[in-house]
């Protein structure tokens, strides 16, 4: 095959808000480029994943490859890659984008910009790519396309009088989209001839291939036997296989060459070999230097989590490896509890992130598991001058020994219509945030920015926006480093005893609040039983909020009628079913959903 | 001669004035025509099982039966009769339920001659609000009417069923209705608490108006003081639930905790047999319908939910229905039958409650203490293997 003529070339990739319909004008891309028929269509190609159809969201990178027949005749490869539409992800959108010589901006023709097509559009002008606006869902009743086209130019500073004014879903004037990326979107320009140099934005463990690395080729070309090195992992191996990605499956081709977009395989077996960013380079002739940009990707939300039944352990630990084999940044290790027995410390890039990972343990692996409080990476100065890093509560050391504490915050960005402006003002004073400052985008929507603390989003915080404004506000945010901060270990005591599965870090402040509110929540939770139990939540020993769990009376002192004893036995099983699902503390059962349930204490 | 097993039998008549609000035992009302129907259905399914198992004859021995409901005393006398002629003789004890408004002179006395020598009258409460509230058809002086009238006719066992834990009753309320059956001086008195049970009117209700029931802490010190207060007319309590003067225990429902064999004839009836349990169809109309069978597939078409109890299970029930019964369970008898001690499968959860002063040892037996009672179901839980 010769090697290909890179002004025939597009790479790009569809950057939105949520919902604003990228997965839909991909599926359109696709259809109308004829890979596939609209038989074989399923509902959104791109997101293949069964939980990534349910939520509606894309997870994981995907990739497709395809072929565009143009209004001048010639024949254009189109490498459309996805981006993953969350902000926990930001850095994998960061390296897809970095892909790329150009992006197409979806814009909801009625809801106009939004703070994700803000962050989106931001950071694809980081990386220099053209940027190229189509207004959606112009079907909409509510579709102002001539408002939304002024925002864009107003608030972006993009040219929009000419943006493809289409409805992805119903599949109007699409071609005017493939033509526009024809002709706006700029070609690839790298040299085939020098040294390799390929960017990493994606991997994926395959059981046979072992891992399929996504590589955008920058410089030079790969083939099968290239010898190749990762330069920040310094992974070194031979390539097995080289090819371009078609709908859903790979196709092996001879060479990947400067421009082209495409996969390799070398046997490896861990991805971590293979990290996102990480530039490939030809092992026997490397390139100078790498690709700019590579960062490792930490963690920011950790939990615990155990299984349900003690005796799964073993099959949690592999379902994570399994599950570690296709993402990188899940991290975990092991860890005990008093109250839960074995399990695992795992940290993830944000809260879906962990809910998705939990999903997928109780959904592919078939494990029932007990999730205790997320939380953050926290930063303990020691009086003897060391610094711990602490991702479980249990861990920190004793008052006396802490010098001070650090916590890492975030500076938001939240785009709200300006009568909700106050109530989420509000919000974020109660969340502790620092007011930045405030932009009218138009007289009727405003740009909050705060930094806040990532403790005080994790849990709920989303919801709290979308409730407070009535689903109108959107919200995006991005690390921004360590704050001293005053932060004080909650302890939750059951008859006395400590539990410490349900210990979590506190601002001193709210600890009291928080407290109750726990109290609150277990009594509810825990069942009564043959003893009074008292629950209190205390800080240093000291105690700060109680409640009482009365003993249990009398039950149900049920006729065994006519000697009907498999009914009665049946009411014995399912009870000691329920008491199964609980865990023993001292002398105390504690239902699994208790350790939940910190998690909801802002629901009122 | 060996020795022979006892048998208890039970006898379900699925028939009702009217159901009650509180009842999700299977019952109907009923024209003549159904009801004899149903008792030609009887009688065959009865004649079926005797004839069939051939053994029977020279292993059981019957020990006891009890017709139950829905209200047997719904039906004439005279079918009543055409069944227990039907039984093998020899049962010690011949239990009728009968509720007050259903009953006379003339019946009563028929029942004595068919061999019935106890009955149980469903009195729940003295006091007519209550009994309108649970949909009871008869009223206390009803009641006391037919008891006189049972007595008149020579019954010498007559147990009455009351009912504690009503919506708006107090312990005070409780103790009237105590007072008052125990002035009429059965043999026995079975008290139970209310219970809602799913696809009652009373569960649509309360279900969702708890607080219209006595409290908890009420409803315990009725149960708490029904025990002390009996005991000062002669009663002893024997069973959770049950109440008697001594002597006159009932022994059907004794065989039930103590795991005794029975066979249940009619609609729904469960048995215990050989060590499996199963249970009749609940289906009216495929009961019915052996009638129309030929003889040897009667039981086959009947029986349902066929389980066969191994040793863990014959051990858990050994306790959870010994531990029902005051007396307790026998360790030695534990350990005659299964070959190992209670104390060897048991003796975490013995130890245990023991400390804790649910549990407690009497000459060789283990029971539920005082306390234990009001909260049986966590402990018998605690008895069922993994």
């Amino acid at each position: 095959m010769a090697a290909i003529d890179q002004s025939k070339i597009r790479n790009f990739c569809i950057i939105a808000h949520i919902d604003h319909g990228k997965s839909t004008l991909a599926d359109r891309i696709i259809e109308k480029t004829g890979l596939l028929t609209s038989r074989e269509m399923q509902a959104q190609v791109l997101d293949n994943m069964e939980l990534e159809r349910e939520r509606g969201i894309t997870i994981k990178a995907q990739t497709v490859r395809l072929v565009y027949k143009a209004e001048d005749g010639e024949e254009y490869i189109f490498n459309l890659i996805d981006t993953p539409g969350h902000v926990d992800f930001n850095y994998e959108v960061s390296r897809s984008l970095a892909a790329c010589e150009g992006a197409i901006l979806i814009v909801d023709a009625a809801q106009g910009i939004e703070a994700q097509t803000l962050a989106n559009c931001y950071l694809a002008l980081d990386h220099d790519l053209e940027i190229m606006p189509v207004i959606n869902k112009i079907d909409l009743p509510s579709a102002e396309p001539e408002r939304v086209k002024n925002e864009i130019e107003d608030v972006i500073g993009l040219e929009a009088q000419d943006a493809p004014l289409i409805s992805a879903k119903q599949g109007t004037n699409i071609e005017e989209v493939l033509e526009a990326i024809v002709k706006k979107l700029p070609a690839p320009s790298g040299d085939p001839n020098a040294p390799l140099k390929a960017l990493i934005f994606d991997s994926l463990y395959d059981s046979y291939k072992g891992v399929i690395v996504f590589c955008r080729i920058f410089d030079g070309s790969v083939r099968k036997g290239t010898p190749v090195r990762m330069m920040a992992t310094n992974a070194q191996v031979d390539v097995v296989e080289v090819g371009i990605f078609g709908a859903g499956q790979f196709i092996p081709c001879e060479e990947l060459t400067a421009g082209m977009v495409g996969y390799i395989t070398a046997s490896l077996k861990n991805v971590k070999d293979t990290q996102v960013g990480d530039t490939i380079t030809n092992a026997e002739t490397p390139c100078n230097e790498p690709l700019a940009g590579y960062k490792k990707v930490n963690p920011m939300v950790y939990c615990g989590l155990y299984p349900a039944d003690g005796a799964k352990y073993p099959d949690l630990r592999d379902a994570l490896e399994k599950l570690q084999l296709n993402d990188a940044s899940l991290q975990f290790e092991a860890e005990t509890s008093i109250a839960l027995g074995f399990g695992f410390r795992c940290g993830f890039l944000g809260l879906l992130h962990l809910e998705i990972i939990q999903e997928r343990l109780e959904r592919e692996y078939g494990l029932d598991l007990i999730t205790t409080a997320p939380g953050v990476v926290y930063r303990v100065f020691k009086t003897d001058g060391t610094m711990l890093e602490i991702t479980n509560p249990s861990n920190l050391p004793t008052p006396s020994e802490i010098e001070h504490m650090e916590e890492p915050i975030v500076s938001a960005e939240i785009m709200v219509t300006t009568e909700f402006v106050g109530a989420i003002m509000t919000l974020c004073q109660e969340r502790r945030g620092v007011y930045l400052g405030m932009e009218y985008i138009e007289s009727t929507r405003a740009l909050l920015k705060y930094d806040l603390p990532l403790n005080e989003i994790i849990y709920d915080f989303f919801d709290a926006l979308k409730s407070r404004s009535r689903g109108y506000a959107s919200f995006d945010y991005e690390m921004k480093g360590y704050v001293p901060s005053s932060l004080v270990r909650l302890d939750i005591l059951v008859n006395r005893e400590e539990v410490d599965a349900l210990s979590f870090i506190v601002h001193a402040d709210t600890a009291y609040e928080r407290g109750r509110k726990m109290c609150e929540k277990l009594k509810e939770e825990i069942p009564r039983q043959l003893f009074e139990i008292p629950i209190q939540a205390a800080v240093g020993g000291k105690v700060i909020a109680r409640e009482t769990v009365k003993a249990l009376r009398k039950d149900v002192l049920a006729k065994c009628y006519g000697g009907d004893i498999s009914r009665k036995k049946k009411l014995l099983e399912k009870q000691k079913e329920g008491k199964k699902r609980m865990r023993q503390v001292g002398n105390v059962e504690i239902p699994q959903k208790a350790f939940m349930s910190v998690l909801k204490l802002d629901e009122d | 001669m060996k020795k022979r097993k006892k048998l208890e039998i039970y006898i379900h008549i699925p028939f009702c004035v009217r159901k009650c609000n509180y009842c999700d035992f299977l019952s109907f009302s009923a024209k003549e025509e159904l009801q004899e129907q149903y008792t030609a259905a009887l009688e065959k399914e009865i004649n079926c099982f005797f004839s069939s198992d051939d053994f029977l004859q020279g292993n059981y021995k019957i020990s006891s039966v009890f017709i139950g409901g829905g209200t047997p005393s719904l039906l004439k006398a005279e079918h009543i009769t055409r069944l227990l002629a039907l039984l093998p003789p020899g049962a010690e004890e011949i239990t009728i339920e009968a509720n007050p408004g259903t009953l006379d002179e003339k019946k009563l006395s028929e029942y004595r001659r068919a061999g019935i020598n106890r009955i149980s009258l469903g009195v729940q409460s003295v006091h007519p609000e209550e009994l309108k509230l649970l949909g009871r058809i008869h009223s206390w002086e009803q009641a006391q009417d037919s008891f006189r009238m049972a007595r008149k006719a020579g019954f010498q066992n007559i147990s009455l069923d009351l009912m504690s834990g009503l919506p708006g009753q107090s312990v005070r309320v409780w103790q009237d209705t105590l007072t008052e059956a125990a002035a009429l001086a059965p043999e026995h008195i079975s008290a139970y608490s209310l219970i809602l049970e799913e696809g009652t009117p009373f569960f649509s209700f309360y279900g969702s108006n708890p607080q219209k029931l006595p409290s908890e802490e009420e409803t315990s010190a009725m149960y708490e003081m029904t025990g002390d207060f009996l005991s000062g007319y002669g009663y002893r309590q024997y069973e959770i639930s049950n109440y008697a003067k001594p002597g006159y225990e009932c022994l059907h429902n004794l065989g039930y905790w103590e795991r005794t064999e029975y066979i249940g004839f009619g609609l729904g009836a469960a048995s215990l047999l050989q060590e499996t349990r199963f249970q009749n169809t609940d289906s009216m109309k495929e009961y019915l319908a052996i009638l129309e069978a030929p003889e040897e597939q009667v039981l086959p078409k009947l029986h349902r939910n066929r389980e066969l109890l191994d040793r863990k299970s014959r051990m858990e029930e050994t306790m959870f229905l010994g531990l029902r019964c005051r007396k307790g369970v026998s360790a030695d008898r534990f350990y005659h039958t299964f070959g190992q001690k209670m104390t060897e499968i048991y003796g975490d959860v013995i130890s245990r409650y023991c400390s804790l002063g649910y549990l407690e040892w009497e000459q060789g037996r283990l029971r539920l203490t005082k306390k234990a009672l009001l909260v049986s179901n966590v402990i018998m839980q605690e008895f069922l293997l993994d």
